[in-house]
């Protein structure tokens, strides 16, 4: 792998944003409003606990890390549209840039922007909420590597579904987080859900992040083996997720899809 | 095919194209094609619109696979070693400008480090001061004139010096007095860089101007191919424009001798 096509795909994509501040409010406007939202949202449901149960950990805490996982996979899903909707893909494909290049660069752009997320939203519920995330001990590092890694794997194959079905399905891409929510138990331990709803979260490493996250913060302990299962399991989403997105992209050129995103006709 | 005698000439070839076909379901897009482009030739690639021009550049750029055949640029096979084909080729088309919400210096320099350019800037700089495009360096590609989109997806084009061009009518949003220039400055391109050309073009006065050979497609088949200033006469045309209007409505009558 070479890094300058990578380095190219970052740049475009920082000179896209240099440019527009509307593609830079999203990396923070709508955290922001999440962190603001669900701040006031724990700090009314603590006036009925009588400083018993601490909702902000469990609330504020499971909204801010479930919004990092859906900045991080938007960061990727949203920096391929890009691509898209300039009508750019044969430029880029008709490059020597490999598939594997081109998917690094739409990482490190994920990366960027996910952690600019980060930073503000563990600021805001820091400063203005009273989180104090550093209550989740070394597990935040576990905790955050998982949500990452899935973030990273399901926008590339998000990206690889856009590849397959075309400009149109992008509507599909944005609301797959939340898709993911009720079966990831943001909110709630997996023991509330029905066992086929238990038997699709098994399957989702969030969901053994959330579990550790709520042990932690209720003063419990939980077995560590649920998070490496978490954490490796995200990182074989990752690698199915490289070969879905190479896999469709072999499939579009065979088929002529990717020739058509961008020319006229076949004539 | 123009490669009679491939072990005497294959240092010459940019490149090699070999019995390639693409077929969609029952359609055969794309039938049987061969031929080759030299270092310092251009070869005009004409025919009616769904015709398989297109395609035929589209399996040369490696973003659509033949169903048959292969290709080599300079020597390299664009389906087992896309990466070092595709680095000595580059390509402007008019469907595929650049993006245009980047500026003209900011597009080049994305595409400059996609292709691996050394010392980028200089020739971000010598290619501006190519095309006229110097004024534009910092505008957005959206905002300029379609003309001007060309100069700059020529420029593209060129910034990693390729040993085969691919111009998918590149002048024809161009004034003729910027697409005279600009075909000179291409002919002189094949001279200095060496590099292969194919050009698909409508403007029969610019295939005559420019290439030095033309192959005429039909329904996905090369149905004549030759010296575009010579070709007319030996087929009983007055012009390579009416070759050109004769072989888009009779094709049967010249597909006795398709090249393939």
């Amino acid at each position: 792998m070479k890094w300058r096509p990578v380095a190219a795909i970052v740049l475009r994509q920082w000179y896209l944003m240099r440019g527009s501040p509307t593609r830079v409010l999203p990396i923070f406007a709508w955290v922001t409003i999440d962190i603001v939202l669900w701040g006031f949202i724990t700090r009314y449901l603590n006036t009925f606990t009588n400083g018993g149960i601490n909702f902000v950990p469990r609330l504020l805490g499971a909204v801010l890390f479930w919004d990092f996982f859906t900045r991080v996979m938007q960061g990727v899903t949203t920096a391929f549209l890009e691509d898209i909707w300039s009508r750019n893909f044969l430029n880029i494909f008709a490059t020597p840039m490999s598939t594997t290049e081109y998917v690094s660069g739409l990482v490190i752009t994920s990366i960027v922007t996910g952690l600019i997320g980060l930073t503000i939203m563990l600021a805001l519920a820091t400063g203005v909420f009273g989180l104090n995330f550093l209550s989740y001990g070394l597990t935040l590092i576990p905790f955050l590597m998982t949500l990452f890694l899935f973030g990273i794997a399901l926008g590339v194959i998000a990206s690889a579904m856009v590849l397959r079905l075309g400009p149109a399905s992008e509507w599909l891409v944005w609301p797959m987080p939340a898709l993911l929510a009720p079966f990831a138990g943001v909110f709630y331990p997996l023991s509330t859900l029905p066992s086929w709803m238990q038997a699709i979260a098994h399957l989702l490493p969030p969901s053994y992040m959330f579990e550790g996250m709520r042990a932690v913060v209720n003063g419990k302990s939980f077995a560590a083996s649920g998070l490496v299962i978490g954490l490796l399991m995200s990182v074989v989403y990752v690698i199915l997720a490289a070969w879905c997105f190479q896999w469709i992209y072999r499939y579009t050129v065979r088929s002529g899809l990717l020739a058509r995103y961008s020319a006229e006709s076949t004539g | 095919m123009l490669i009679n005698n491939p072990s005497h000439q294959q240092d010459a070839v940019a490149l090699s194209v070999q019995h390639i076909g693409k077929r969609y379901a029952d359609i055969n897009a794309v039938d049987n094609v061969s031929f080759a482009i030299r270092h310092r030739e251009i070869v005009g690639l004409l025919g009616p619109n769904g015709a398989g021009k297109t395609t035929i550049i589209n399996m040369i750029l490696g973003v659509l696979e033949p169903s048959a055949g292969n290709i080599q640029i300079e020597g390299f096979d664009i389906r087992s070693q896309r990466a070092s084909a595709l680095a000595h080729t580059n390509f402007a088309a008019v469907y595929a400008t650049l993006p245009g919400n980047l500026s003209v210096e900011e597009n080049l320099r994305v595409f400059g480090l996609i292709y691996g350019v050394r010392h980028l800037q200089q020739r971000i700089d010598e290619l501006l001061q190519q095309f006229d495009l110097v004024h534009f360096r910092h505008t957005k590609c959206g905002v300029l004139s379609s003309g001007e989109q060309t100069r700059v997806s020529l420029a593209k084009a060129l910034l990693n010096n390729p040993s085969l061009l691919l111009l998918d009518e590149p002048t024809a949003s161009i004034d003729p007095s910027a697409a005279k220039t600009i075909r000179e400055s291409i002919r002189e391109l094949t001279v200095k860089n060496h590099c292969g050309i194919l050009w698909t073009s409508h403007n029969m006065y610019e295939v005559e101007a420019v290439c030095d050979r033309v192959l005429f497609l039909s329904h996905g088949r090369i149905l004549l191919e030759g010296d575009p200033r010579t070709l007319p006469q030996q087929h009983g045309a007055a012009t390579l424009e009416q070759l050109f209007i004769d072989i888009a409505r009779e094709p049967l009558s010249y597909s006795q001798g398709a090249t393939t």
